[in-house]
């Protein structure tokens, strides 16, 4: 039955992916990624993956969709003709294509126990992380600390994101009168969005806390907190939101989730451990994992959070700034 | 029908992948360049994830009575590449709002030849 | 074959058939506003009816708990999702249908 519904969700990524190609109308092209992205979080379900699932349902559909929203506010929504033939690039992916498949056939057969990508480190992560983490989800205890060293430089990427971001676009509040938010009248939004926000935030929480136990951990809770700011900015306004969470603020928070990880590392070395041991962090071992998975899941998740909103904040501030002019 | 169930993932992912790079060789607009680049990464999960699932295991959390689980490594390794690919996109986009303050267009073939506008 | 597991399974199965009239209405619809309306019947009640299904599934555990709250959260939110949109089109100046033609009688009047 699983497999049955494998096929039928990967036929229908297939196809929006067809159809990306051939739309001109740049929005619905954005609005089928952001089917695109729900249909393969789907898919990352049917397939076990159930952390993955959660991150690409929150991020991909949520903030990679709104970011391109805004972006297309302001680079128009109609792609023009091409110029050029569409004959070269469709026999470069042909062959490419051609070749690849050829490559699938020496591919072990999908989901067979014995594939070798099962042979070499999985075994001791599924058979001994729950003794020597302490944790059920092996994700987590992988993500945070088999490969703490790792995540760390994912967080350093998604940090240095931001300041990529900022610096070609900058977040500059406004000193005028500022636009009113067209949807400054829409009183039902207004009235839901103040009862969904709190909740979501509360949501986050858990998802950030209860990483240890079932799917989520630092970095979907930062997505979906900062989707719930998002949500607050795109009904109330930007100068609104930057009231509540200043983007200046938000930067001293992206810097302190990264120095928070890396201080955890530090502080390892100083009780005598390698960088990241969280086992010398008390006197238990296991504790000690514990202590280190949780400082530094939170500072995942408050990285992942003022990234993903600074980021937004950027990009809305420049949609107004070119509304005005 | 088993050697199809046995190839069907991975030829999704050549076709999803192919694709997106065909929209990001021959679209003419960066942000549907975009679109295709994210098409195109997000068949390089799809392939990471079909080569963690084992047929008849279960999602990597521990569950009593339950000895056979999916490859939890592929998930580690996607679950930060997802967040790491939304943060390099906003890079991009960024890139693309400049382009469009510089040169007034972002369709490829119009700005192509415009480099002494800056 | 319990009583409520065909309970659910009938519930399941009118849940699938609402989201599918959805699903067709979508395509079959003359313009946005009636679109509009299909869609808003998948986000509705084929979501309370395939939700209720699942939970009469469950054996009222910590998963019946995170499905009420799932149906309590689509029954906010989806709702007002369709308004969005319909008071959107609006503002953007989209007629209906009945005010669209009528206005064509007028041009053709004149």
């Amino acid at each position: 039955m699983a497999e049955f519904i494998d096929l039928v969700l990967l036929a229908m990524l297939a196809l929006t992916a067809l159809r990306i190609i051939f739309l001109k109308d740049l929005f619905a092209v954005v609005m089928l990624f952001g089917i695109y992205s729900f249909l393969s979080a789907l898919i990352f379900v049917n397939l076990d993956a159930v952390d993955v699932a959660f991150t690409e349902a929150s991020v991909g559909a949520g903030i990679s969709t709104v970011l391109m929203l805004v972006t297309l506010a302001m680079t128009g929504r109609k792609e023009k003709q091409s110029t050029h033939s569409t004959l070269l690039p469709l026999f470069v992916v042909l062959v490419t294509g051609a070749a690849l498949i050829y490559g699938t056939l020496d591919m072990p057969p999908f989901g067979h126990p014995d594939n070798p990508v099962h042979q070499h480190v999985a075994p001791r992560y599924i058979e001994e992380s729950p003794k020597e983490v302490g944790l059920p989800n092996m994700v987590t205890s992988v993500l945070a600390s088999y490969r703490g060293f790792d995540t760390l430089g994912e967080t350093v990427v998604v940090f240095s994101a931001l300041i990529g971001v900022l610096s070609l676009l900058g977040v500059r509040r406004k000193k005028k009168k500022d636009l009113e938010s067209g949807l400054e009248t829409h009183s039902v939004l207004h009235v839901v969005s103040k009862i969904i926000i709190p909740l979501v935030i509360l949501f986050a929480l858990y998802v950030q806390f209860h990483g240890d136990f079932g799917p989520g951990g630092g970095f979907q809770a930062g997505v979906i907190a900062a989707a719930a700011f998002i949500l607050y900015a795109l009904v109330l306004g930007l100068p609104k939101a930057f009231a509540v969470v200043g983007p200046k603020f938000l930067q001293w928070m992206a810097s302190f989730g990264v120095l928070l990880y890396a201080s955890v590392g530090l502080y390892s070395m100083y009780k005598g451990g390698h960088f990241l041991d969280y086992n010398k962090l008390a006197a238990d071992p296991i504790a000690g994992q514990h202590y280190g998975i949780i400082i530094i899941e939170l500072g995942v998740g408050i990285t992942v959070f003022a990234v993903m909103l600074n980021i937004f904040y950027a990009f809305g501030s420049q949609a107004e700034r070119s509304n005005v002019q | 029908m088993s050697f199809i169930f046995d190839y069907y993932n991975y030829w999704i992912v050549v076709f999803l992948m192919m694709a997106g790079f065909y929209i990001v060789i021959s679209a003419n607009n960066l942000v549907k360049k975009i679109v295709g680049l994210n098409i195109f990464q997000t068949s390089v999960f799809m392939l990471y994830i079909s080569m963690g699932k084992v047929t008849g295991g279960t999602a990597p959390i521990v569950v009593e009575g339950v000895t056979q689980y999916s490859n939890p490594l592929p998930h580690v390794l996607i679950l930060t590449a997802i967040v790491v690919g939304v943060a390099t996109t906003a890079v991009g986009l960024s890139l693309i709002v400049r382009i469009k303050q510089a040169y007034g267009t972002v369709e490829e073939n119009e700005f192509e030849n415009k480099d002494d506008a800056i | 074959m319990d009583f409520l597991d065909i309970v659910s399974s009938m519930l399941l199965l009118a849940g699938v058939f609402f989201g599918f009239s959805g699903a067709v209405g979508l395509f079959r619809f003359p313009d946005f506003f009636t679109r509009v309306h299909a869609a808003s019947v998948t986000d509705s009640i084929a979501a309370i009816l395939i939700i209720g299904g699942l939970l009469l599934q469950t054996s009222f555990d910590l998963n019946t708990a995170k499905l009420v709250f799932i149906l309590l959260f689509l029954l906010v939110t989806s709702p007002t999702a369709s308004h969005a949109l319909a008071k959107s089109a609006r503002h953007g100046g989209l007629l209906t249908l009945a005010e669209s033609s009528s206005q064509d009688k007028q041009e053709s009047a004149k």
